[in-house]
């Protein structure tokens, strides 16, 4: 295991543009040493520093079996961020990491995965879907229900148009603001949920996005039937240290960053949605 | 104290003017040797060469928002409870860098860790209350995946002198958290203050050498029950108290209560508790470069939860009123604790009573909480 106190250089091996305040950064070790031992699951993140800058967390999108590099998605959203939205190919980033617990790929085996992101928040299940969809056979339908405010907020596009003519995927795409061009529906992520057919004996549900629009489909998953138990949620909250020691992400008696951030959603349920939690 | 506790110490005798060869000893060993000091006003750690510094025949008077020292007949040295910090900042330091990066000519970046500078380190004069937080910052501080490399750094080169409470200050509560009055473990010497001398006993292995090098004589009979007589005064003295960890753990069924809105209203959110507290652990990080931008550091703070940043996600702040920070406080303190750690994050030292400048009562706030069984209020 890396150290988790000290950070390791990262060069950026590729940066892709992918909307107006997003952009990936594709990263490789210095040492290939630490490339080598390093290993992660689809849900955890690292620590990432710019030198002279300052350090954020930001969730790993690559696939874990791709052990060259990792890729991390970073919408800019403070000083920090928007340094990095800066780099080149070749600049180099610190690295702590991997942190947290990711999600419930295990258990998702054989199962239907329900996939549920809103806002801009769709980056943790990305690399989800991008993992399931390597690994068809080991999973059952795949339902893919992603919100947008506005149409212009939908990254990945293409990816989305290429996703839903595969085999057993549904994808469902709902805009707030949709304009002229936008062939999905319009109207709120959640109300695509009461659609769905669930088999509620073989259903996993990802969820992640703003906790508003998580609480309002966990209601709606609720409604049909599905239990707690099969109802995952990733979840943000100040984090610095990464592995549960610095106190700020506590939610209850949970470490955000340790014991998730990544939860079932009956480990939160009585804090989800309180007021200063 | 239970006979059996009692009987496992086995202590030994000296008279009061032998102290100084306890301090010699340790001298003789290479340690430096903290004790209680009169600075300030108050009573802190500071470096002791000779008992001379020692606080004689002082007492801390101790209430909400109230420390004063008085004296003491008896002219006892270890007559006060304690002061305003435990063992806390001696190993969670209250600002430390972490790590520091360089940029080099060739442009690539140093990135290397910075440790403190110790050097072995007797603490003379430690409370039970004090110890069991010890154990459970080394909880945190020292978990198996991550043991902190500078937590670890400071703990390793201390040696701990635990001493028996004969008195308790009326903010003090730990016989209802279970902590104290007297030595429970987490000590490498142990030691009782009676009126004629001073009763040791070995608490490891390291402070069991350390004792074999003094000059003690057998205990007598009556000083063993003494010694049962002085922690027992202690415990008498006590009328503060916490309810148990099951009732604690009911305070996550209360976060509706109207009393977090009355405490709101007095805190003042200065975070003086969490500062006094001996088991808070909160720290920020603050990543800061040089003027020539060639070189950075990762510092880490004491933060606390009282702090308004505490809560923050970019523009957006979890906790804004001062009540749903006493709650954060309060709660995890007590109950979340328990889910993390397996016990309350309480001691009973009543610290957080004594330097709260408003007087708020963690005792009285619980009271006011659990009032009136379990429904949500």
């Amino acid at each position: 295991m890396l150290d988790a106190h000290l950070p390791h250089s990262a060069v950026i091996d590729r940066r892709v543009q992918e909307s107006p305040g997003i952009f990936s950064l594709r990263l490789q070790y210095v040492d290939t040493n630490v490339q080598d031992i390093f290993e992660f699951q689809p849900g955890q993140f690292n620590m990432l520093s710019l030198f002279g800058v300052g350090e954020v967390p930001i969730s790993i999108v690559s696939d874990p079996d791709d052990s060259h590099f990792f890729d991390h998605t970073i919408r800019v959203a403070g000083r920090v961020t928007e340094a990095m939205s800066r780099l080149q190919p070749g600049d180099r980033v610190g690295i702590r990491g991997p942190f947290g617990r990711g999600w419930p790929m295990v258990q998702a085996e054989g199962q239907d995965v329900v996939v549920v992101t809103g806002g801009l928040g769709c980056a943790p299940l990305v690399s989800v879907i991008r993992y399931l969809l390597r690994r068809r056979d080991r999973f059952g339908d795949i339902h893919i229900m992603q919100g947008v405010k506005h149409e212009d907020d939908l990254i990945w596009r293409r990816q989305y148009e290429t996703w839903s003519r595969e085999h057993g995927v549904n994808v469902q795409l709902a805009a707030d603001m949709p304009g002229k061009e936008w062939p999905w529906q319009q109207g709120l992520v959640t109300e695509l949920i009461s659609t769905l057919d669930l088999n509620l004996e073989k259903t996993i549900s990802m969820l992640c996005g703003p906790e508003l629009m998580m609480l309002a489909a966990i209601a709606q998953l609720r409604d049909l039937k599905l239990d707690d138990q099969r109802i995952w949620l990733s979840m943000e909250r100040n984090m610095q240290c990464g592995f549960g020691q610095c106190g700020h992400c506590q939610v209850g008696p949970k470490f955000v960053c340790k014991d998730g951030p990544v939860f079932c959603y009956s480990e939160v349920a009585d804090f989800l949605g309180a007021k200063g939690f | 104290m239970s006979a059996q506790h009692i009987a496992a110490r086995r202590p030994g005798f000296m008279q009061r003017e032998g102290l100084q060869d306890l301090l010699d000893v340790l001298h003789h060993l290479g340690y430096r040797t903290l004790g209680p000091v009169v600075d300030e006003e108050a009573i802190q750690w500071r470096e002791v060469e000779t008992v001379d510094a020692l606080p004689v025949g002082v007492q801390a008077r101790q209430g909400p928002g109230e420390y004063r020292l008085e004296e003491q007949p008896e002219n006892r040295l270890f007559a006060w409870n304690h002061g305003p910090q435990a063992i806390k900042p001696l190993l969670f330091s209250a600002e430390e860098t972490l790590w520091r990066e360089r940029l080099m000519v060739d442009g690539q970046i140093e990135i290397k860790q910075t440790l403190p500078e110790v050097e072995p380190t007797a603490i003379f004069g430690v409370r039970a209350c004090d110890l069991a937080a010890l154990a459970l910052q080394d909880r945190h501080f020292l978990s198996p995946q991550h043991p902190d490399p500078h937590y670890k750094a400071r703990r390793e080169a201390l040696l701990f002198i635990g001493v028996d409470c004969a008195f308790s200050a009326a903010t003090c509560f730990c016989t209802s958290t279970g902590d104290g009055p007297s030595l429970g473990e987490g000590f490498d010497i142990g030691m009782a203050e009676l009126d004629e001398g001073y009763l040791f006993w070995e608490g490891s292995s390291k402070g069991g050498e350390i004792i074999d090098r003094l000059s003690l004589e057998p205990a007598s009979e009556a000083q063993l029950n003494s010694m049962i007589q002085e922690t027992d005064r202690a415990a008498a003295q006590q009328h503060r108290f916490l309810p148990g960890e099951s009732e604690l753990k009911q305070l996550y069924d209360k976060l509706n209560h109207g009393h977090w809105d009355e405490i709101g209203e007095r805190c003042l959110s200065c975070g003086n508790c969490t500062a006094v507290c001996p088991t808070c652990f909160c720290y920020s990080t603050d990543y800061q470069r040089t003027l020539d931008g060639r070189s950075a550091e990762m510092k880490r703070q004491w933060d606390s939860c009282f702090s308004p940043t505490h809560s923050s996600m970019g523009q957006f702040m979890l906790r804004r009123e001062t009540a749903l920070r006493y709650r954060q406080w309060l709660t995890h303190k007590l109950a979340g604790w328990q889910e993390q750690f397996g016990r309350s994050g309480c001691v009973g030292c009543g610290r957080c009573i004594t330097w709260c400048p408003v007087g708020i009562d963690l005792t009285q706030a619980v009271a006011a909480l659990l009032d009136g069984g379990l429904a949500d209020a």
